[in-house]
């Protein structure tokens, strides 16, 4: 460990397109993989966030932390303003109005923006092929309006609007698959990510930006407080839903799939699940029927990846 | 040389927008605006048009689009109706608010329900407030004409707001019309390429649609509305008409006077229907009745000025509208109104709603508003509204 706080510094880029000064709480999921995937992003980079933590943390105004160009409008439309945007750079570079050069298009969302409200924008976007990249940060609920469920919020977790009760486990559906949804559209490539995995978090939003055409990463990102977990914990979740198999890593890369992170036996869900009060009220029974869930997934990407 | 060629509206409307050589398209299909987005996407498939048409997969993406192409600085344009504006709704209001320049051609249509693709001005009310700059045509030159307008206004950097330009669903833009085409050297004369000054851009990173806490928020609003009803923004929509007459020969205002010389009754119109009020105005002058009409042009920013300096002389104003406010005043009446409130002299106003979702208003029924104008003039009116054209 202490020869990693050595290394760690000089491996990656020391660009910042996010700069100190931000709002986003301690110990934010969200906040580090944003950090992380605008150094791999670099200076020429124009990104399209979508309303949510990472727009209300980053520009209230008159203040910004952005040091790249960047826009809000609104929450739902991600897919389609960067597509303007790619589409507005493009034409002017091709009729000679402003000079040739690459410039990365990146669409910002959370899981609710994209999964949600945000996915026919979202959708519309991979189809028509635009050259860009869409990152969806995923925190599994609505955080930044207080918690509530999303179709991103896992089986058994207890939100504003899936509150646990005691008629009730919390939210009752299973997490929606996203990154298969949009590998569902034949784009050359989609990953998913976590930054208690930085340097591949990196490797694949910089892939995600050199590719032509539409790229996706879904980047899983805990927060400490819609989580209820303490602040220090984050990098540590995110690796516990890693080798637990709820969050596997993978790429699908012109329809083929790769495990990036493959763990010859899984360490138990439990494990990942005792640490957060969203899952606290979870019987021994609901525990056991998320682990089955999660192995039988688990094995079903596995099977994909030895497929294609 | 200009020349003069039969077209229907809406390939006048695409062709405009092609003779602006924009960047970007990005729109969605609503009858009665298809054959203006079909155009476009055809001249970009011949290669007629250099621009990047995106085929959004909706109204809301559509306009969506636009922002995110107009931030960039690409001359951006599109069109759409009735439920596609309504779909559009939350999106209008960024434009304005983030000074994004770009041109829109709304073909009014009614609002569901019970769907209707015909037209009436429901649609334009239901984004009256949205900050958009938005002017009526009547005929199909017009509509032409105020494409190239509205980019010259649009992008105008005094101005940078965005432009509506409303034309009447299919009393326009399915109609066949003479419409006089400029050269383009006569076009590019009048329009400068367009130098967005925050465009998005690494060489000069900027942020755009920062949220406002509450102690900013009030002075971000009213410095929009200064902005919007500035002298300067007023001055580049009068000298772009003035301009434009320069060169095209065809001179446009604000609000149009017809025949109200000496007028007691006043007809106030907008859009398509105006021509037809015009043809009974000159059968009820004909009877020796002392009756004119003002056409509203600009409809945003309101043109209290010369609305007020119009209407002056008369006794009685009777306005059309073409939407309903379910439970309150007609929106021009109401807007026509409260302008005139303030007067010494003010007029007896009177509200006549008709030509809803496609329903016709024809010169008899104009002459029958005008006649119930100068019985008012005489008699007065226990009414202030009715319905025009309905069966009971
Ligand atoms: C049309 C619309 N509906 C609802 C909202 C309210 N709203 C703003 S952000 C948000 C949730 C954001 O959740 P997510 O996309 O997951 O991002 P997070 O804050 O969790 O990072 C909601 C519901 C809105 N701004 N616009
Ligand atoms: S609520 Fe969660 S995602 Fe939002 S800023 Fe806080 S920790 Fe980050
Ligand atoms: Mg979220």
């Amino acid at each position: 460990m202490e020869t990693f706080s050595v290394y760690v510094p000089k491996l990656a880029p020391k660009y910042e397109g996010l700069v100190p000064g931000h709002r986003f709480c301690i110990g934010c999921g969200e906040a580090l993989a944003v950090r992380l995937a605008s150094k791999a992003l670099g200076r020429d980079t124009v990104i399209t966030c979508a309303t949510g933590c990472l727009e209300i943390c980053t520009s209230g105004f008159p203040q910004t932390s952005w040091n790249v160009p960047w826009i809000h409008t609104l929450f739902e439309n991600v897919g389609a303003v960067a597509s303007g945007v790619e589409s507005g750079l493009k034409a002017q570079m091709r009729k000679g109005k402003i000079p040739e050069k690459k410039i990365n298009s990146v669409g910002m969302a959370g899981d609710g923006g994209t999964s949600d409200i945000g996915l026919q924008a979202l959708s519309g976007a991979l189809e028509r092929g635009h050259d860009f990249l869409y990152l969806c940060f995923d925190n599994e609920a609505y955080m930044n309006t207080g918690v509530q469920r999303s179709s991103a919020t896992p089986y058994g977790a207890s939100t504003t609007t899936s509150p646990a009760g005691k008629v009730s486990i919390g939210q009752k559906t299973w997490k929606k698959n996203l990154p298969d949804i949009v590998a569902a559209h034949n784009i050359p490539y989609v990953a998913t990510a976590c930054p208690s995995y930085p340097f591949d978090l990196m490797e694949k939003v910089k892939k995600g930006a050199e590719t032509e055409g539409p790229a996706y990463v879904h980047i899983f990102s805990p927060c400490p407080t819609g989580w209820r977990y303490p602040v220090d914990l984050t990098v540590r979740i995110g690796r516990l839903a890693v080798e637990s198999g709820v969050f596997p890593l993978y790429e699908v890369e012109d329809g083929s799939y790769k495990l990036n992170f493959d763990f010859p036996k899984l360490r138990p869900v439990r494990d990942y699940l005792k640490a957060q009060g969203r899952f606290r009220h979870l019987s021994d029974d609901e525990i056991q029927n998320i682990q089955q869930r999660v192995e039988k997934e688990y094995k079903k990407l596995k099977v994909r990846c030895q497929e294609t | 040389m200009a020349k003069r060629t039969p077209l229907e509206v809406s390939v006048a409307v695409a062709e405009a927008a092609k003779m602006a050589d924009v960047d970007v398209v990005a729109a969605y299909p609503i009858t009665p605006q298809t054959h203006i987005v079909e155009t476009l996407a055809e001249m970009v498939a011949n290669g007629e048009l250099n621009a990047n048409y995106i085929p959004v997969e909706s109204e809301h993406s559509a306009m969506s689009a636009c922002l995110g192409s107009s931030a960039t600085g690409a001359r951006t344009f599109t069109s759409s109706a009735g439920q596609g504006l309504e779909l559009m709704h939350e999106t209008l209001y960024i434009g304005p608010s983030s000074r994004l320049p770009m041109v829109m051609s709304v073909c009014n249509r009614a609002l569901s329900g019970p769907l209707s693709v015909w037209g009436d001005h429901s649609d334009a009310m239901a984004v009256r407030d949205t900050g958009w700059i938005q002017v009526f045509v009547e005929n199909g030159q017009q509509a032409f004409d105020h494409i190239l307008w509205a980019f010259r206004v649009s992008e105008d950097h005094q101005v940078l707001f965005p432009v509506m330009v409303h034309h009447d669903g299919f009393h326009l833009t399915h109609v066949i019309e003479p419409i006089t085409l400029p050269e383009q050297e006569e076009v590019d004369r009048f329009l400068p390429k367009p130098r967005y000054p925050y465009a998005l851009h690494p060489d000069n990173p900027v942020s755009m649609g920062c949220y406002a806490p509450p102690f900013i928020y009030s002075e971000i609003k009213r410095a929009q509305d200064e902005a919007f009803r500035s002298p300067e923004v007023k001055q580049s929509i009068l000298k772009a008409w003035e301009d434009f007459g320069n060169i095209f020969g065809r001179y446009y205002m604000p609000v149009e006077a017809y025949r109200t010389e000496g007028a007691k009754v006043l007809l106030v119109t907008m859009g398509s229907f105006s021509e037809t009020a015009m043809v009974a105005v000159d059968n009820k002058r004909d009877e020796g009745k002392d009756v004119g009409i003002i056409r509203l042009r600009l409809w945003r920013p309101f043109p209290y000025e010369e609305v007020r300096d119009l209407v002056k002389d008369a006794d009685i104003v009777l306005v059309l509208d073409r939407c309903i406010s379910p439970g309150a005043q007609a929106p021009v009446y109401s807007e026509i109104r409260s302008c005139l409130y303030q007067e010494e002299n003010r007029p007896q106003v009177f509200s006549f709603t008709g030509g809803l979702g496609g329903r016709d208003i024809v010169v008899d029924d104009f002459e029958q508003m005008i006649d119930k104008g100068f019985e008012m003039l005489q008699n007065g009116s226990e009414k202030e509204f009715e319905i025009i054209g309905v069966r009971e």
